[in-house]
């Protein structure tokens, strides 16, 4: 298959103004703003039927046409790329390696949506990421990419970025918003949704990096193009992200709907020692996870997944083998999201710690049988009752551990220790499975 | 920053934060960006360092330290010279990061969150940093990667470290 997303693989120095320009860069800026009007923009992404690739998967056209048409008010874009999902990995190699597509994709986007400001929001940790996009941002300055009257347009465009500093929730586009307007990351109620009220009061588009990737290439070869890679529902190029027991993890660009399976054991390589495979999340450590039986079965599309009784998120895809602790491997995401919780919400605050304690005391041998039902109401009375939706992401997880693998964690209460360690306790549960 | 006198920035970092203002249509939104040059120019953010930032901003202090308080990459206490964030979470654990942890904890005597006593490193984990597949991973003094850790791996990069004379 062509790649698309991640040209740089067959395009060496991808990132510099002059090797992205003479490989068609900024082309579809100039056709965006020269022979195209706004809403015609607008359309040919709706037909695209491009879904946000920052783990919701809404309908990209549809979200821009929320935009008021004569707001009084500034427009901003707000370039997500707070990449924090555990297990996802794509946006930082995009920053890295193909800056000027997303800056691109963020020139469409705005003239679009009447946007002049557009911020890209980097985790804290994306310092280096930062650098490189900052200084491709500087180059598209310097050739009239961006600026003042784009290229004779007659279309003004400043682009900023915006850092972090250590929070989950700042990905959640309201505590984006929040976190951008010098606060705390506290997500917001709904509605107002930010194309209505976004930043600084005003609307507001907020697109992950991947999504805003994808634009250049549908402005360029339209929206019929785009449609036929993949199921015409969710279709596109996708940047999958393998990691944990396969000997190939990294990035793989595949069509939408590609085999999980092949995934796996094709492109990725296979498992680990070739040891068995235990169970898959899909999508990020928010959503359930499918054991090997399911897993072999399903199609790396957002229908598909779900359809199997998962979410494919940000198709960050974790692989874990016969070794590991599940106990343990629940314990690490509980902890995460107790960890994020911003605290705002009492089933989400409480909820989360409960959880985290629960999964600890079993894992470390001290749970009880009644545990396992208590872990799963935990995790129901926290959906659905909150601002954000972060308590769904422990709950997901929670639902499916614990009936899937619920012989690991009555064998922990059994026996009163990990069945994976050692009886003296030492070198078990995930440490094993790394093969220590 | 010498003891007892009240921090400032220099000129430099003046310019930086006046600049920074045009960016944004309040003040306020500033704030993360001119906390992070704090940081850069004093090591981390002492109650003085956070008085004059909201002084400089015209903020209410209440406001910034609740702030800072949410962002775990702010430093509210002084850290060693390098400082060594690994990564915790699940995939860097399946390949191999406890094992990362423990290798640095018993070459440096330190525990999870502690200083060596000649302040020159310290440890301390992280959440997933957007690195998976190049696990298990660390991001030293929070910039560069250090991707694909090994036992031998890190135990080189802290005799490196340790090495060098500043
Ligand atoms: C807890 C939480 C964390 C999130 N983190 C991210 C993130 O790091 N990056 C991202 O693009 N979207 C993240 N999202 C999704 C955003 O809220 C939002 O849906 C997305 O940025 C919209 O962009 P898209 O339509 O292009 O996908 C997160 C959502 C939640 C609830
Ligand atoms: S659900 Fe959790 S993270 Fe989201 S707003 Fe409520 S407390 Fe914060
Ligand atoms: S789990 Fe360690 S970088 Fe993602």
């Amino acid at each position: 298959m062509e790649r698309i997303l991640t040209r740089w693989l067959d395009i060496p120095d991808l990132r510099k103004l002059d090797v992205y320009v003479g490989n068609g860069g900024y082309k579809a800026l100039r056709k965006a703003l020269f022979d195209m009007k706004p809403e015609e923009i607008i359309n040919e992404v709706k037909n695209s039927n491009l879904r946000g690739r920052g783990g919701a998967a809404f309908p990209t056209g549809v979200k821009w046409s929320f935009i008021p048409k004569d707001s009084k008010k500034p427009v901003y874009l707000c370039c997500n790329a707070d990449e924090s999902e555990p297990g996802t990995f794509a946006n930082r190699y995009e920053l890295e390696l193909d800056p000027h597509g997303i800056i691109e994709g963020i020139a469409i986007t705005c003239r679009a949506v009447g946007a002049h400001i557009a911020y890209t929001y980097l985790r804290g940790e994306f310092t280096v990421q930062k650098r490189i996009l900052d200084a491709a941002i500087a180059e598209a300055y310097a050739s009239n990419y961006l600026g003042k009257n784009i290229l004779g347009s007659g279309f003004d465009l400043d682009v900023f970025t915006h850092r972090g500093a250590g929070a989950y929730i700042c990905g959640e586009e309201t505590g984006l918003l929040e976190s951008l307007e010098g606060k705390r990351a506290y997500p917001r109620n709904r509605p107002p949704f930010p194309a209505i009220q976004g930043a600084f009061g005003c609307p507001t588009v907020v697109n992950n990096v991947e999504t805003l990737a994808n634009v250049p290439h549908i402005i360029n070869r339209g929206a019929d193009w785009y449609k036929s890679i993949g199921p015409e529902k969710s279709p596109g190029p996708k940047i999958f992200c393998l990691s944990g027991h396969v000997n190939k993890p990294g990035l793989y660009e595949l069509p939408m709907g590609f085999p999980l399976k092949d995934l796996i054991y094709d492109v990725g390589g296979g498992i680990l020692d070739g040891k068995a495979l235990k169970g898959v999340i899909p999508g990020g450590s928010s959503f359930p996870i499918f054991t090997a039986e399911e897993a072999v079965k399903v199609n790396m599309d957002f229908e598909s997944v779900r359809a199997a009784g998962s979410l494919m998120g940000t198709a960050g895809v974790m692989v874990m083998h016969e070794d590991t602790c599940m106990v343990d491997a629940l314990k690490t995401i509980a902890h995460f999201y107790h960890h994020e919780s911003c605290g705002q919400c009492t089933p989400c605050r409480e909820g989360c710690g409960w959880i985290e304690k629960l999964v600890t005391e079993i894992e470390a041998g001290r749970g009880k049988m009644e545990d396992l039902k208590v872990l799963i109401d935990a995790a129901s009375n926290m959906e659905g009752n909150t601002i954000c939706v972060l308590a769904d992401s422990l709950s997901m997880p929670v639902k499916s551990f614990v009936p899937k693998y619920r012989d690991e964690f009555e064998a922990h209460i059994k026996l009163g220790r990990c069945p994976f360690k050692d009886r003296d306790g030492k070198a078990g549960g995930l440490s094993a499975a790394a093969g220590h | 920053m010498p003891a007892n006198q009240p921090p400032k920035f220099s000129d430099a970092a003046l310019a930086e934060y006046r600049q920074l203002l045009g960016r944004y249509p309040t003040q306020r939104a500033a704030l993360l960006p001119t906390l992070w040059i704090a940081q850069r120019e004093f090591g981390w953010l002492s109650d003085e360092t956070l008085d004059y930032v909201a002084h400089l901003m015209e903020l209410p202090p209440a406001h910034v330290r609740a702030v800072v308080s949410f962002y775990t990459m702010l430093h509210r206490k002084p850290v060693g010279r390098y400082l060594l964030d690994v990564c915790t979470n699940l995939s860097c654990r399946l390949r191999g990061a406890d094992k990362i942890v423990g290798c640095i904890r018993r070459r440096l005597n330190i525990e999870m969150g502690e200083t060596t006593p000649d302040g020159k490193f310290t440890l301390g984990s992280a959440e997933c940093m957007a690195s998976c597949g190049t696990a298990p991973m660390l991001q030293l003094n929070q910039d560069a990667y250090v991707e694909n850790l090994t036992e031998e791996s890190i135990l080189k990069l802290i005799d490196e470290l340790a090495g060098r004379d500043n």
